[in-house]
């Protein structure tokens, strides 16, 4: 099983390099979109550095269901098996 | 409608000075801005020319993590420019009416890094690793459109892509939008960060580049019998133009009037100039037409003077069919002896250079000069700057670029 804690911090970093946002701003239960404003090319562009990092593909049509953090890191978890 | 336009702020990020104090410092005692480039793609690629005038500052200084990521160098260097040349003539303390405010910003390149990087991407990962951002980031109109989100401008936001004249074109193109009504305060300038292992090794390929590597800060020198090509620089320059009236009803410092310009085409050779330099004639007179300058009232040119065997010849000979007699009364200063070829740029950083020129009464010396070719009996300043006088008077600036344009701008003292 994959660390959540992990991949919430590297996830957190991945925001920080595309954002500006300080990594503990990054919390689960926060929206890319309402909370921490990310717009969709930062979104993707945050989705691209994940799948690499994480080494695990996440396809266009998921990203749209990856509303909070929470979302993304569960996604990750899954993937990573 | 023809109006007043004056310059009220100026902003530059260059190799010999991150901003316009510095830079000016610099321009009057003579610095040279090439070194040996200690880059590992210089050897990977066994590059012919390993030298160029890198910017003395990196923008990452000055501007955010995410905005370094999220602009390519050329709009990085851009914005740190126009931001400067913003709050230099203090528009950043004062309420603006948006839909009155325009950019032009414009490059010779474009992102250069960024299109090629990216390429490099797709072809090492995959598609998937190419970052969504690439186009905007590489599109040549980035700086502009940036620069225009930045400072919130809603009358247009402008590109001039005419190679090494293009910097020149951005302030003629600003001239237009103020004297069209479009607009009262233009944020004008360019930019270029294209030193880059393909850029470099395709102007050397053309012959274009001095290839002295032993001695990167002699290699640019206008004018000298042993200029063997120009320096690859890179930076940005910005002046903030208004119409005279919306100046002064704000109380802002004027440095310089933007008099007239004018710009040509040769449609003589993609490349090379045209020996009689009659674009070049033409892009003068109609500067100086456009500005109602008698001939007698300019003082000081900044030349484009790239340092090219080819090139430096026909604008002198522009220069002696364009000002006649009075060639002899004005002095002109080679700047990219110091700076490098800023390409895009270059005629963005030379006018902030002659507004500063007309402002102080000085103007800047042109280093590496230690035998004038004897077919360019110019005045070249060299040594120490030269004291223009208290008179009113007119300078110049002129920018040639591939493709046969040729762009003149025309400053009268405030």
């Amino acid at each position: 099983m994959a660390d959540k804690n992990a991949i919430l911090a590297g996830l957190a970093e991945i925001v920080e390099e595309e954002t500006g946002l300080e990594t503990e701003e990054v919390k689960l239960e926060k929206s890319f979109t309402e909370d921490l404003d990310i717009d969709s090319i930062s979104m993707m562009t945050i989705v691209v550095n994940a799948e690499e990092k994480f080494d695990v593909k996440i396809p266009d049509e998921e990203v749209k269901n990856l509303a909070t953090v929470g979302d993304a890191v569960n996604y990750i978890a899954n993937a990573q098996g | 409608m023809s109006r007043r336009l004056v310059i009220t702020g100026l902003g530059a990020t260059t190799p010999i000075g991150g901003d316009v104090p510095s830079l000016w410092d610099n321009a009057l005692t003579g610095t040279a801005g090439a070194k040996t480039l200690e880059h590992e793609w210089v050897e990977e690629y066994q590059l012919p020319v390993t030298f160029a005038a890198e910017a003395s500052h990196e923008p990452a200084e000055t501007l955010s993590r995410p905005e370094t990521r999220r602009m390519d160098r050329s709009t990085q260097f851009g914005m740190v420019a126009a931001r400067q040349a913003w709050a230099d003539a203090g528009l950043d303390q004062v309420e603006l009416d948006p839909e009155r405010v325009a950019v032009s910003f414009a490059t010779g390149i474009g992102g250069v890094w960024t299109l090629l990087d990216s390429w490099d991407t797709l072809r090492n990962k995959g598609p998937r690793r190419v970052l969504p951002m690439t186009v905007p980031m590489l599109m040549p109109n980035g700086a502009a459109a940036a620069i225009s989100l930045d400072l919130g401008a809603h009358a247009g936001a402008r590109t001039a892509v005419s190679a090494c004249a293009s910097g020149v074109e951005s302030l003629i193109m600003a001239m237009d939008l103020l004297h069209n009504g479009d607009a009262e305060v233009v944020v004008a300038g360019g930019t270029e960060a294209a030193i880059h292992p393909l850029p470099m090794a395709a102007f050397a390929n053309m012959q274009a580049l001095s290839r002295r590597n032993d001695d990167p800060g002699a290699a640019s020198r206008p004018y000298d019998v042993d200029r063997d090509g120009f320096v690859m620089g890179e930076g940005a320059g910005s002046l903030v133009i208004e119409t005279e009236e919306h100046a002064k009803a704000r109380g802002a410092t004027i440095y310089a009037e933007l008099a007239g310009g004018g710009i040509t085409s040769d449609a003589y050779h993609i490349t090379a100039p045209d020996i009689e330099g009659a674009g070049a004639t033409r892009a003068l007179r109609k500067a100086m037409a456009s500005a109602d300058a008698g001939v007698e009232e300019i003082s000081h040119v900044n030349a484009h003077a790239t340092s090219t065997p080819v090139g430096d010849i026909p604008e002198y000979t522009a220069m002696k069919a364009a000002f006649g007699s009075h060639l002899e009364n004005i002095c002109v200063s080679a700047t990219k002896s110091q700076t490098g070829h800023l390409l895009g740029a270059a005629g963005a950083v030379e006018s902030v250079l002659t507004v500063k020129a007309l402002a102080d009464r000085k103007a800047p010396v042109t280093i590496n000069l230690e035998n004038q070719d004897s077919e360019i009996p110019l005045d070249v300043v060299s040594g120490s700057p030269r004291d223009l006088g208290s008179k009113d008077q007119v300078g110049i600036c002129s920018s040639f670029g591939f493709g046969g344009h040729n762009a003149v701008v025309a400053f009268r003292t405030a």
